[in-house]
């Protein structure tokens, strides 16, 4: 048995990898069944929001270039819920084409997602990361990292303004002398001013992380985004909506 | 060949079993592939110490080149050469040819594309979230296909073995069954099914099981048959052999969870991972010393015996990346030397101080007996082990004692930048041994090449007499 095919096909190849697949992955599978995943429309956020609009003020021209006209309000006075829905699925698309960008670039192989508890870090980067943080459709497969040449980025989130991250984006050392961090310039279009599609997504992505936490963000003067929680708002597809802005 | 005595039907010979031609392809493309990925690395390397000669360029970003680097490695240049081991083994083991050659050069081609396909892929910033496992998800059936169609051309002369096989098969069979479980599940399952904190867990488990249930059980089942035809003495114990393969069958898979520990995937769970870590390295114990007794009192190979002494080496690094990983794996190392470059180091020391100085030692073996003649200069294959050993050391111990810095400087809450700047001349360290790494490798590849030219030479100057028998031992 122990030294035949089929002993070692079956009790080695096939029940051994079982079990552990069984103890090592169904076990947590389960044990977490209770937080459904979230998706993205689900994961926009008052400061998502607040980002998202905010770098459509910064970056007027090429926000309208890759997303559209932001739809007005019907009146001035009256909301009908159209530029609401149209924002937050904005957000959601965003936040998709995002987190491609920052995994195709593997940003996430020097850039770890969470905070231990141990060695100080809930002291450097904020709260000790928690399982619910994690059961969203932008961590499939789940980004922790294994390595931390830079900073951890899952508190990142509000703690840089848009603009900072752009420029840094475009040219690392420009604001952190010695960086070692590669420059991305092929999100902008020449210029850190004029960053593309994927660059403002990739920015409001990094301003997610951490934007569900209730100690986000981590400066002192930040207000409280005055926008209601918008989920319920998300209705219409962006594709229809940017298709037809243009 | 010793392994089985001879029975009433005639022993077939050797050009009825392997195909010698696949076997020099693969070995052959997967030295290339060697040479991209060590190129890929270099690139990342340049990019730590600020000096990338390439910035700002899309198609040459270090982040998307260190992805090639590690798939390259993983797919390209491991998964080729132990293709082509295997296709000159387990023939020879078994006495029995693959199941199809048409089958076999349809694997060789379709892993090209496979291969081809990863790297395209990644460059053009379409890798999956997956350490690993970055081939972007259109390559992953592709793949997935190939490793089916792998284990089934092996498995049929495999299936048709009675009673006891030697241990290499022991190996052999579980691995080529659980490389293609391991993958199915490492691809798909975080991909589409979970995410999260389960799919961190998944992820764990795919990482280990690719070190653990595909490259080591095809590593140490090509031990198990080269060392002893190349001393020409059995494996010092049989016993220790069956401790070792099923130990590691039973407790490598129960490890996955011991990378991401301190994460929020339950505490027993990180538990179970760290005791059956721990446990590995009993088992890896047997291993070895059931391996250097056996070179007992044949110490000269050492000397005179260029892969054997590759193939010890490369044990030595095992054992100690092993002793290492029964130590890191503890919380309280972890604590420390998480996310640190002491992992970086540990799995350089692996991957390349183990296996691949292991296939190269077997391509050192199997090219001149194919090509039936011997290396063109010892003084290369010297000066190719030398460098490769200074190098493979230099690097693990520069990148396993700064992890130890850099994590005592990250738990003091020294500046982010402070802890940067006291990596470089680390880093630099790092850039001139993986130039070793590289400058061993370039000769490897001269060499090829010149002895094959001495091989063409050699056979026009012998005539139109064909070489079809001349087997070595």
């Amino acid at each position: 048995m122990l030294e035949n095919k089929s002993g070692v096909f079956f009790i080695g190849g096939i029940f051994f990898f079982g079990l552990a697949f069984v103890s090592q992955a169904v076990v947590p599978i389960l044990m977490y069944r209770d937080q459904p995943e979230k998706t993205a429309e689900q994961l926009v956020n008052p400061n998502v929001r607040y980002q998202l609009e905010d770098l459509a003020k910064r970056f007027p021209e090429p926000f309208k270039a890759a997303f559209g006209e932001i739809p007005p309000n019907a009146t001035p006075e009256k909301a009908d819920g159209t530029r609401e829905a149209w924002l937050n699925q904005t957000a959601a698309d965003a936040l998709r084409i995002g987190r491609k960008a920052y995994t195709g670039e593997a940003c996430w192989h020097c850039h770890s997602q969470f905070v231990r508890p141990v060695s100080n870090e809930d002291r450097r980067w904020g709260p000790v990361a928690k399982a619910e943080e994690y059961q969203n459709e932008l961590q499939r497969p789940v980004l922790f990292g294994t390595r931390r040449v830079g900073p951890d980025l899952s508190r990142e989130g509000g703690r840089r303004s848009n603009d900072w991250h752009a420029v840094h984006l475009f040219q690392p050392n420009s604001l952190i002398a010695g960086s070692p961090m590669p420059a991305y310039p092929w999100y902008f279009d020449g210029d850190p001013s004029k960053p593309n599609k994927k660059g403002l997504s990739l920015i409001l992505y990094l301003q997610w992380l951490g934007s569900w936490l209730e100690s986000y963000p981590y400066y002192e003067d930040y207000k409280p985004s005055p926008l209601k929680d918008p989920v319920a708002n998300v209705t219409t597809s962006i594709d229809s909506t940017a298709g037809a802005a243009k | 060949m010793q392994t089985q005595p001879t029975q009433a039907a005639p022993m077939p010979r050797h050009s009825e079993l392997v195909d010698e031609r696949l076997v020099r392809w693969y070995l052959i493309s997967a030295a290339g592939y060697l040479m991209v990925a060590m190129l890929a690395g270099l690139l990342m390397g340049l990019q730590l110490i600020r000096h990338n000669p390439f910035g700002g360029i899309e198609l040459l970003s270090p982040g998307r080149w260190r992805m090639v680097h590690t798939n390259g490695v993983a797919y390209g240049w491991l998964a080729s050469a132990f293709l082509g081991m295997l296709h000159w083994v387990v023939p020879r083991l078994t006495l029995r040819p693959v199941l199809s050659r048409q089958l076999s050069y349809f694997i060789f081609f379709a892993w090209q594309v496979v291969v081809l396909g990863t790297v395209v892929g990644i460059l053009m910033g379409e890798a999956q979230g997956l350490e690993w496992g970055e081939t972007p998800v259109w390559i992953d059936p592709l793949a997935l296909a190939g490793l089916a169609l792998v284990a089934i051309n092996f498995g049929a002369p495999i299936r048709h073995m009675h009673g006891p096989m030697y241990v290499t098969l022991w190996y052999f069979t579980a691995a080529l069954i659980w490389t293609f479980l391991t993958y199915a599940m490492g691809n798909f399952l975080p991909q589409y099914f979970v995410s999260g904190t389960s799919a961190g867990a998944v992820g764990g488990l795919f990482i280990h099981d690719l070190v653990g249930l595909f490259v080591t059980p095809l590593g140490w089942g090509m031990m198990y048959y080269f060392v002893p035809i190349m001393l020409k003495k059995p494996i010092w114990s049989h016993g220790l052999s069956l401790v070792g393969f099923w130990g590691l069958a039973f407790f490598y898979p129960l490890t996955g969870i011991h990378h991401f520990l301190y994460t929020p995937i339950p505490m027993f769970l990180q538990y179970g991972a760290v005791l059956s870590t721990i446990a590995v390295e009993m088992v890896v114990t047997t291993v070895i010393v059931n391996f250097f007794a056996t070179i007992r009192g044949s110490t000269r190979a050492l000397a005179e015996n260029i892969p054997i002494r590759w193939f010890y080496t490369g044990m030595v690094f095992y054992f100690l990346t092993c002793l290492q990983c029964a130590f890191q794996t503890t919380l309280t190392f972890q604590a420390l030397i998480h996310f640190s470059d002491w992992v970086v180091g540990h799995a350089h020391m692996v991957m390349y101080g183990v296996f691949s100085q292991w296939l190269i030692g077997v391509t050192i073996y199997l090219l001149p007996r194919i090509w039936r003649t011997d290396w063109y200069s010892r003084r290369l294959l010297e000066w190719q082990y030398w460098t490769s050993l200074v190098g493979i050391a230099v690097m693990s111990a520069d990148l396993i004692i700064l992890g130890v810095f850099q994590g005592l400087m990250w738990a003091s809450l020294a500046p982010w930048s402070d802890t940067i700047n006291f990596s470089i001349p680390w880093w630099a360290l790092r850039v001139v041994s993986g130039l070793l790494l590289l400058v061993s490798h370039s000769i490897f590849m001269l060499h090829i090449v010149l002895t094959w030219m001495k091989a063409v030479a050699e056979r026009k100057a012998a005539g139109s007499a064909a070489p079809t028998e001349a087997q070595p031992a």
